[in-house]
């Protein structure tokens, strides 16, 4: 019994040490910031959000647009939790400032950068993600091409900045060198039987994740912090592929 | 040894002045006025005018009457406070110590200076003829006290250099006016008819305070030298400029940026000493054809980092066009602030991560414009377009508290767009809506929240905002602008909620 257990330790150490290579935070810290994701957590390599890289998020249409920037606003608040400063970049900004203290985000504690064309946004986005003193960098964008995003993935490995690409209305979904893809839509929020309109609730699709598992989840913000409504929550896309199927023998 | 003084009484100030900015007026006759207890008055008039009995103090309706082709302009009395302190700021180059006499003398204390010209006679030659050559009508004055050249310069009529300890000869055969007296004991002394100050200089003390009061002996022993005078000198603004000549003219980037370099090390090792930091600097270079080039950085805070600066200063080099070659680089920072040190001590950690944040922003204003930076914070108004003001600094914290008891959308349109509804009954949320042509059916629906224009700084009708929700899930926020009444009220779409 106790050779098993030796052996799941040192199993765990190796896919430590493999996910520290890849370029994730597997330090104590980062699991010490609680997003409140619940069940979600088991998604993520290593059971923790992972901080220190860059997450994409497509929007097709204006509403999911908001539905991604409210939920973005949820994992704000977690990363400025200790202070800091957050840079919100767009060329084409609707983001109201006051709208964010809903989601526990101190409005005057995030500098908004107008930038007039895209191509000044990544520049921008990327001193910004070079600047380790930033808690977070968030970037409106349309189009990215996987090269591009490959200089915002250099620059987070040395800072260890968060940085969240939120594409808006891309005419392509291309792939890039992001940790994860997202897709945030709005359900229809729940209220039972009383009249008007309830808490915000979403629908959070794990497109990919590096190194973790896809799926879909549903959130409900509610007293600040997500509240996971699991018995919504559907199976993941793609069957996870077990350990036993990975040995080609 | 004895202090000297020189005095230096500017005659026509004020016309001078105008005169240097205006040549046309140059000969001519034209005067200054100032409003004086609903009248205009004259304050100063050209030379010529005086000798037609024009002085100061008459009133500009009678001068017209008098001469209907004077020319009167409206005095200007802080720009000539400000000429006299420019004066004094380059009188230095003559005394160490200067300082200005209101409305329009200079005082400078010479002790040790005048052996550097050869002597007290060519240094006041020097400074008088170079005050002429630039345009002012001067009288200057030497002697041990500022009274007596005081005196001498206004008053005297052929020696302008009094011998160390002869004031009180000096000063017997002028009038008491000479002693800055005030214009009630001038009164009064003209009444008992002293119209020399050699006729009352002997008078015993006791007797003349009795008379005349205090103040009187103050000034008459201050020009003899009995009392010392404080002086208030100027103090010329220190020029953060350091200058970079080359042997060889600099023609390539790397050139430049070596210079800038240099100059960046040198200044901010200054400003390290004196515990300054940089808002603006300018950077030029001046080229063998006789052009010169320039570029010029600012910072959201002082910064005396020489590696950051030189960030800033780098994404402008391409600007910099060298032609044929640049043979002297200077740099001055402009704008210079203090950095306090002991707060950067307190806050160490933070501060650092602050500095690290403004130099960050610096860099991004030098790249894409200060324009495109933006931070808010919370203004106590509901109209939601004027809810959030926009600061620049980026120290600057909110006064009241961010406003969370009523609902307010993620986005919100920058201008509010038309749309059409369906609504059951007036105060009701609409049944649907249709937005660039499609229709979307609301289910439920939160408000009216009204808000009303705020009168004092704008009419107009109030809007009733509603948070609905489609089907699919979307949550829109509508307005609409007036009351159903006579007129069919508009329906706007202006934001999303999450």
């Amino acid at each position: 019994m106790s050779e098993l257990a030796e052996k799941k330790e040192i199993i765990r150490q190796l896919k430590e040490k493999i996910l520290s290579l890849e370029g994730f935070n597997t330090g104590p810290d980062s699991r010490l910031l609680d997003f409140g994701l619940g069940p979600m957590n088991a998604a993520f390599p290593g059971g923790a959000f992972p901080v220190g890289a860059i997450h994409e998020f497509i929007s097709p249409t204006e509403t999911c647009a908001a539905a991604a920037n409210g939920f973005l606003a949820g994992l704000l608040s977690t990363l400025m939790k200790k202070g800091g400063v957050c840079l919100w970049i767009s060329a084409r900004r609707k983001l109201f400032a006051p709208g964010l203290k809903f989601f526990g985000v101190e409005p005057h504690r995030v500098i908004f950068i107008d930038v007039r064309r895209e191509k000044e946004a990544l520049w921008v986005m990327e001193q910004g993600l070079k600047c380790n003193s930033l808690a977070a960098v968030v970037a409106e964008l349309r189009d990215i091409s996987f090269a591009e995003s490959r200089r915002l993935q250099l620059a987070v490995e040395t800072s260890k900045v968060t940085g969240f690409l939120h594409r808006q209305g891309s005419r392509m979904e291309n792939t890039l060198a992001c940790v994860s893809r997202w897709k945030i839509r709005p359900l229809a929020s729940k209220t039972g039987e009383l009249p008007g309109v309830g808490f915000p609730y979403l629908e959070v699709e794990l497109v990919k994740i590096r190194n973790g598992r896809p799926g879909i989840w549903q959130f409900e913000w509610k007293n600040g912090g997500f509240k996971v409504l699991p018995d919504r929550t559907k199976a993941v896309v793609k069957p996870p592929v077990s350990q036993k199927q990975r040995h080609y023998a | 040894m004895p202090r000297r003084y020189l005095y230096i009484w500017f005659r026509y100030l004020a016309t001078d002045r105008l005169a240097k900015i205006r040549p046309e007026l140059r000969g001519k006759p034209f005067l200054l006025y100032a409003p004086e207890h609903g009248r205009m008055v004259v304050r100063a008039s050209s030379q010529n005018l005086l000798k037609d009995g024009i002085s100061p103090g008459m009133v500009v309706a009678d001068v017209r009457a008098i001469l209907p082709s004077v020319e009167v302009f409206p005095a200007d009395l802080a720009a000539e406070e400000k000429l006299l302190g420019a004066l004094a700021e380059w009188s230095i180059c003559y005394a160490p110590i200067v300082a200005t006499d209101s409305p329009d003398g200079l005082i400078l204390d010479i002790s040790g200076c005048p052996h550097l010209w050869g002597g007290e006679l060519p240094y006041l030659q020097s400074i008088t003829a170079r005050f002429r050559k630039g345009g002012y009508d001067v009288r200057a004055a030497i002697a041990d006290t500022i009274g007596t050249a005081w005196a001498v310069a206004r008053y005297g009529r052929n020696e302008m250099i009094i011998e160390s300890g002869r004031q009180a000869a000096a000063l017997f055969p002028l009038p008491p006016a000479a002693l800055r007296l005030d214009s009630s004991t001038l009164q009064r002394m003209e009444k008992l008819g002293f119209r020399q100050i050699g006729q009352f200089i002997d008078i015993p003390r006791l007797n003349l305070r009795r008379r005349f009061g205090e103040a009187m002996l103050i000034r008459l022993e201050q020009a003899l030298g009995a009392i010392p005078e404080p002086l208030k000198p100027v103090q010329p603004a220190p020029v953060y400029l350091e200058r970079l000549p080359c042997m060889e003219p600099i023609r390539t980037a790397t050139g430049i940026e070596i210079a800038m370099k240099r100059l960046l090390e040198t200044l901010c090792e200054r400003f390290f000493n004196e515990g300054k930091g940089m808002r603006t600097g300018i950077f030029k270079g001046y080229r063998i054809d006789g052009e010169t080039v320039q570029v010029s950085v600012g910072t959201n805070r002082a910064s005396r980092n020489a590696a950051h600066l030189f960030k800033l200063f780098e994404l402008k080099i391409p600007e910099i066009e060298p032609a044929l070659g640049i043979e002297l680089f200077t740099l001055e920072a402009t704008l210079v602030e203090d950095v306090s040190e002991t707060q950067e001590a307190l806050w160490s950690t933070a501060n650092r991560d602050q500095a690290a944040i403004s130099e960050l922003v610096d860099n991004i204003a030098g790249k894409v414009g200060i324009q495109a930076i933006h931070r808010y914070l919370p203004l106590e108004h509901y109209w939601p377009e004027s809810s959030v003001k926009e600061v620049i600094s980026l120290e600057e914290q909110p006064e009241t508290e961010w406003r969370t008891d009523r609902p307010r959308p993620i986005h919100l349109l920058s201008e509010p767009e038309p749309i059409e509804v369906m609504v059951v009954l007036p105060d009701y949320p609409p049944m649907h809506f249709r937005y660039k042509s499609e229709l979307i059916r609301i289910v439920r629906a939160d408000g009216p929240e009204r808000i009303e224009q705020e009168w004092w700084l704008k009419s107009g009708p109030p809007r009733d905002y509603y948070r609905v929700e489609d089907e699919s899930g979307a949550r829109y926020w509508l307005f609409r602008l007036g009351l159903y009444g006579n007129r069919k009220p508009q329906w706007f779409l202006h934001g999303y909620f999450v």
